[in-house]
């Protein structure tokens, strides 16, 4: 018996595919915009290098408001290396390993990855919040009202702001962690202080460890700087709107961190194991 | 939070933010030994080189003179040729040993070069005739029940 | 181009954010030059959204809003950055930028479209701060003006570079009378010493009948009134008497539209 229409699949069922459907059209779409914006922010890079100041204002918010954080969770994070380093290492009799196991560890991981993630919910959130609000109060419809392109003005010196920030706060994170590690390892444990740098020092290559830290670092911290002021950009123009905004760049630039940490780590240190 | 200030801030935290980069670079890296200093090229052959891996360091009396730039396995003799980056400053005679020896029982593999008797140094280019190949534990032990067993029992005569 | 005498004209545009359902349905509309005109309307109806189309904001889905002569729907990033020159802004809650100073607000227009040096950049922006009575406000944040004080500096910041037409988004939203009073003539006058052209949306009557030359009701889309503030005060229209007096019933209904009252109340079948 020929039939029309399916009885037997239930409502529920194709509206739930109904909404599979709008929602990836949605997110293709929300893709896309994303992708004309980050295209639109770098295209106002030399706006925000020939307005220097605007763009040292950002670094001052954005890195020097960071310093605390960065380098007080770097410290902590070494120490805590150095007392669990340290007893792994020495079950097979390789404690005075110690330093070349916190150096690589932060140099080539923990410190773009973990002052990454700082960056992102500290720095990140408050830069969404600020475009977010300055959404709400119309302040970027009078800007553009007054033939001045937000992107330009706003965007652009966060981003770079961003960008500058990120490599120098890992770098910080990194010296406070081997810092950190030096003072649990020598000073508490008893690990030759020679020992500890010397071969820290033999086994860590400026080319790749640190230069990859490093690329590591500037990548993440393009990736969380243009989530940051997307979302803000974006945000519904409700106090609910910035807020789940805010959530949004946490959320998402972390995850793109830990993403791009592992693809990054792949194609950089590819000889290990060899 | 007026302009100076602002000024002054992002100065001292971009200065130590580049000041920890070269920290980690001298300091907890290796940079100042990596400096692009002028070296000459030798070759050496092996049977084995064991764990031996481009960039180990080549070591005379325990002092790094240079790293493994290369090493490739010669399709008609088997052997595997290994080219060493040596330091300009540093000569080694003709008759120069280099063996494939480990820094401890579970260290880094490196070449020790052992330099001879001979009034002629090795040139740029040159080969090193005596080399000593890796010691393969596996061959070690086989070697060692091997001499245990033709020995006999322990006590007993031939 | 020939210099038309009317400064905005609209002709039947047609907008909606939502494609499916159109805001504006075919308005009619034209602003002679010089003139202060007031669009009103009850909340929602359309009225921000007629003043971005003005402005290049938005782009209207058909009709044509043409700007001192030019259409605007054809004018590329350049036309329409030329355009906003010769527009002044005031939004809703003034809008002003948190992070700058009074004076840094009313100066941010002229620093950002001319070359002006800074003597002659203070000396302007004293002189409008002067016109609204804040000049001795200039040093502060808008975080520390109170409402009324805030709209005024939007004001002075809406006319620092002389526009040729101002637009003004619920500028008496929210004042107290006194601050109502005062923008109200600080409109009017500015208009009349700048020999510009004013736009209010607004939806306060009492304020506007005193100021402008003409006023525009829009309701469900479309005009439904339009005339002097003599016409309107003595129009027999029945929805523009509902918003002239006040009325909380009429043709704008009390009610949203639900089912009949006394079905609430019957017991249901089982």
């Amino acid at each position: 018996m020929p039939m029309s229409s399916s009885p037997v699949l239930p409502d529920a069922l194709g509206r739930g595919f109904r909404r599979i459907g709008a929602g990836t059209i949605n997110a293709f779409a929300r893709i896309g915009f994303a992708t004309r914006f980050f295209v639109a922010v770098l295209l106002q890079t030399p706006a925000a290098f020939l307005r220097l100041r605007l763009t040292l204002r950002e670094i001052y918010f954005a890195g020097v408001l960071s310093l605390v954080v960065i380098m007080v969770s770097g410290l902590f994070v070494g120490m805590v290396l150095g007392l669990q380093g340290f007893d792994t290492l020495n079950r097979y009799g390789a404690g005075d390993s110690l330093g070349i196991f916190v150096g690589l560890s932060l140099v080539r991981e923990l410190g773009p990855v973990v002052a990454g993630l700082l960056f992102a919910s500290r720095a990140g959130s408050a830069i969404t919040a600020e475009i977010g609000l300055m959404k709400t109060t119309e302040q970027l419809s009078a800007m553009e009202m007054m033939a001045v392109d937000p992107l330009a003005r706003i965007v652009a010196p966060r981003f770079w702001g961003g960008v500058i920030s990120m490599p120098l706060l890992a770098a910080l994170f990194s010296v406070m962690g081997v810092f950190g590690a030096y003072l649990v390892g020598v000073r508490l444990i008893g690990v030759d202080n020679g020992t500890f740098w010397g071969n820290m020092q033999a086994g860590i290559d400026f080319w790749p460890d640190v230069t990859n830290g490093i690329i590591k670092s500037i990548v993440f911290g393009v990736a969380v700087s243009l989530i940051a002021v997307f979302e803000g950009y974006d945000a519904k123009p409700t106090a609910e709107g910035v807020s789940s905004a805010t959530t949004r760049t946490v959320v998402g630039g972390s995850l793109a961190i830990l993403a791009l940490d592992f693809v990054l780590t792949v194609f950089m240190f590819r000889g290990i194991g060899e | 939070m007026n302009r100076s200030t602002i000024d002054l801030w992002v100065g001292i935290f971009v200065t130590i933010g580049f000041g920890a980069i070269v920290f980690l670079a001298l300091k907890v890296g290796n940079l100042t030994t990596l400096n692009a200093a002028p070296s000459y090229q030798l070759e050496a052959r092996f049977d084995n080189i064991g764990g031996l891996k481009p960039r180990a360091p080549v070591k005379a009396a325990g002092v790094v003179v240079g790293r493994v730039s290369n090493v490739r396995l010669d399709p008609k003799t088997y052997e595997a040729i290994v080219s060493l980056n040596i330091d300009n400053g540093y000569e080694f005679s003709k008759d120069t040993i280099a063996s494939i020896l480990t820094s401890g029982l579970l260290g880094e593999v490196y070449i020790g070069l052992e330099s001879g008797g001979d009034m002629q140094m090795l040139a740029s280019g040159g080969r090193i005739g005596k080399t000593q190949s890796a010691v393969v534990l596996e061959k070690l032990i086989s070697q060692f029940m091997f001499d245990k067993a033709s020995a006999g029992p322990p006590g007993g005569g031939k | 181009m020939p210099a038309t005498s009317d400064a905005v004209v609209m002709r039947g545009v047609t907008f909606g954010y939502d494609r499916s359902r159109a805001l504006l349905k075919g308005i009619d509309m034209t602003i002679p030059r010089g003139k202060v005109v007031a669009i009103m309307g009850g909340s929602g109806c359309g009225k921000t959204t007629l003043l971005r189309l003005i402005g290049g904001q938005l782009r209207a889905q058909s009709g044509q809003v043409t700007v001192d002569g030019q259409e605007v729907s054809t004018l590329d990033r350049d036309g329409l950055f030329v355009l906003r020159r010769k527009i002044g802004m005031l939004f809703q809650f003034g809008a002003l930028f948190t992070d700058l100073t009074v004076f840094e607000n009313v100066a941010f227009p002229i620093r950002e479209h001319t070359d002006l040096p800074e003597a002659l950049i203070h000396d302007l922006v004293v002189m409008k701060l002067q016109a609204v009575g804040l000049r001795g406000a200039a040093t502060l944040l808008p975080a520390e003006l109170s409402g009324g004080m805030a709209r005024r500096v939007a004001l002075a910041r809406a006319v620092a570079l002389d526009p040729m037409l101002v637009l003004y988004d619920e500028p008496f939203a929210g004042l107290d009378p006194i601050s109502l009073g005062v923008v109200g003539q600080l409109i009017r006058e500015l208009n009349d010493a700048l020999g510009s052209t004013s736009i209010v949306v607004t939806h306060d009557v009492y304020e506007s009948l005193k100021i402008v030359d003409y006023l525009y009701f829009v309701s469900e889309g479309r005009i439904i009134a339009q005339g002097t503030p003599d016409e309107v005060r003595n129009s027999p229209d029945p929805f523009v008497r509902q918003f002239v007096d006040g009325a909380s019933d009429g043709p704008v209904p009390f009610h949203y539209p639900a089912a009949p009252y006394a079905d609430e109340f019957v017991a249901r079948v089982a």
